[in-house]
């Protein structure tokens, strides 16, 4: 057999998804499926996000959706329209931002809205070393984005500091730094 | 060598602990996984973050995980410093994904001992914590994800919600951020030509059934992949209940099925098992696709209890150690296909031989 993509080499990596209860194959040549980012793993576990938006989508006029593309994240800046493109969304805040949308599609993926799993579990009296440093990060990322460099640079040592006094008493251990 | 290379090739060196067939009901079940999807509430999602964000994030999350119990002994790879081949071996070992595997921006993977836990950064989220283990193991490997994801929620701010729980780049995951799934082998389903029936009412519960790489007849080595499909609305617990029970209706048919074979086709089965550990140990060039669908064969006899056969464990490694990238590191450069099958074969004999105690 011939690969179905370049049909000159072998088909020499077969693949066989199911999904919702259809199975459909594909033989291709390792170059291909090399080229087309194909893997003969199960990672592509890639739930059908284009169909579930087209579905949602249809339940509206033009209009509607060309001011529905139009909403923006205030945070990240992403349209809705992107989002609808790519599935991914691209920060916290979208989930605020286009909470309106999103309802009804989380409703349409889950069959539900609302999380019933676990909440992290923080603690609330110690501010562990590593928080301070995620969050001295993040200011770190706000100051150089307006330009503050006095600021980042004295955020830039607090965190070198508080690095240091995390490596310190594992001084010669070489471990997930 | 530093303490980071040294550890690594040890990893290289070992076949991945979940294949060693040790685990409760690996007769059915090759492996079992739970994987958790986190974020960092002050940073864009992995595709939309720049260089310096995702940096930050390698940075924040390995010294958070240094501080835990459960990441207390692993060490970080960044995969900008893993060479392609060693990336690809990871990837067969299903320690990091493809799309983590492609090494271009600043991404990594934690490892604990024993490839149990492992956590990849800047995924398609931020964290992506995973816990393997052998066989039919789903309390064990999700108090093993949660243990690690409570501690590391005490130094890192994950983004949350109280409405939509965990949030993530997809929205598929949004909620508890769960996948668990098993690995489960039903080769006498499919012999019986009883799969589909099976494989349709799995996904009617609203589970997801996906295989590894098959062909038309005899679908990819009898292996499926079931897993939850959906994180919100169901609690981690519930979701894991669900799973458990369905996979465990779907191990009660296959065992049915194996005894229905052993009763009416007990001949027609044991010469199927012993002509595909034949070719095994005698081949002198074959592709991994036929590995796989020939180690099926070997695995439902050692399952049915015939004598003389190769131990599971063995078997179960060789899905993984028969793969291009493991292969090629095993045998010293890069080879063709053609060639790939020549040493694929050496490597199955000698280590058909090895558990035989005989030469190849």
């Amino acid at each position: 057999m011939l690969c179905q993509i370049c049909g000159k080499n072998p088909a020499t990596v077969h693949f066989t998804e199911i999904h919702d209860n259809k199975m459909s194959e594909l033989h291709v040549c390792e170059r291909c499926a090399e080229e087309k980012g194909l893997h003969s793993e199960p990672a592509k576990q890639k739930f059908d996000i284009a169909a579930v938006f087209a579905d949602v989508m249809n339940s509206m006029t033009t209009t509607e959706e060309e001011r529905v593309g139009h909403v923006q994240c205030p945070r990240c800046g992403l349209l809705y329209s992107a989002f609808k493109e790519t599935g991914r969304l691209g920060c916290a805040e979208c989930y605020s931002a286009f909470q309106f949308q999103l309802r009804p599609l989380l409703r349409r993926i889950h069959g539900d809205t609302r999380h019933k799993g676990k909440t992290p579990a923080r603690d609330g009296e110690v501010v562990s070393i590593a928080r301070q440093v995620q969050r001295l990060y993040d200011e770190l990322q706000r100051a150089v984005e307006r330009e503050e460099f006095e600021r980042a640079a004295e955020v830039r040592d607090e965190i070198k500091r508080l690095e240091e006094q995390e490596k310190a008493p594992r001084a010669g251990v070489e471990r997930s730094k | 060598m530093s303490d980071t290379a040294r550890r690594f090739e040890e990893v290289l060196n070992r076949p991945s602990p979940w294949l060693d067939g040790a685990g409760p009901q690996s007769d059915l079940v090759v492996s079992t996984r739970i994987r958790l999807a986190r974020n960092l509430s002050g940073v864009p999602f992995t595709h939309r973050a720049r260089e310096e964000q995702l940096q930050g994030v390698v940075a924040s999350v390995s010294s958070a995980a240094s501080s835990t119990n459960a990441f207390r002994e692993s060490f970080l790879l960044r995969m900008n410093e893993v060479g392609p081949l060693d990336r690809q071996i990871l990837v067969e070992r299903h320690l990091v994904s493809h799309e983590l595997g492609d090494g271009a921006r600043p991404r990594g993977i934690l490892l604990g001992p024993e490839e149990r836990l492992s956590l990849m950064i800047n995924e398609e989220d931020h964290l992506r914590l995973q816990a393997m283990a052998s066989g039919f193991q789903l309390a064990g490997a999700w108090a093993v994800a949660d243990k690690a994801d409570d501690e590391l929620a005490d130094a890192l701010d994950f983004a949350f919600s109280e409405e939509m729980g965990y949030l993530t780049s997809c929205p598929t995951n949004t909620g508890t951020g769960m996948r668990a799934s098993v690995l489960v082998h039903l080769p006498a389903l499919v012999l019986l030509q009883e799969i589909h029936k099976v494989l349709k009412s799995v996904m009617q519960v609203g589970l997801n059934v996906r295989g590894l790489y098959g062909e038309h007849s005899d679908v990819m080595g009898n292996l499926f992949q079931v897993s939850n499909q959906t994180t919100l609305g169901q609690s981690e617990r519930e979701s894991i209940e669900s799973l458990d029970r369905v996979a465990r209706q779907v191990m009660e048919t296959e065992v049915r099925a194996r005894e229905r074979l052993v009763r009416d086709a007990r001949i027609q089965t044991e010469d199927k098992v012993w002509r595909a550990y034949g070719l095994l140990r005698y081949c002198r060039a074959v592709s991994a696709q036929e590995v796989i669908n020939l180690c099926s064969a070997v695995r439902l006899g050692i399952s049915l209890g015939m004598p003389g056969l190769a131990p599971l464990r063995v078997i179960n490694e060789l899905l993984v150690l028969t793969q291009p990238a493991h292969l090629q590191r095993t045998f010293g450069g890069e080879l063709t296909p053609a060639e790939r099958n020549v040493y694929r074969a050496q490597l199955v004999r000698e280590r058909l031989a090895a558990a035989e105690g005989t030469g190849a």
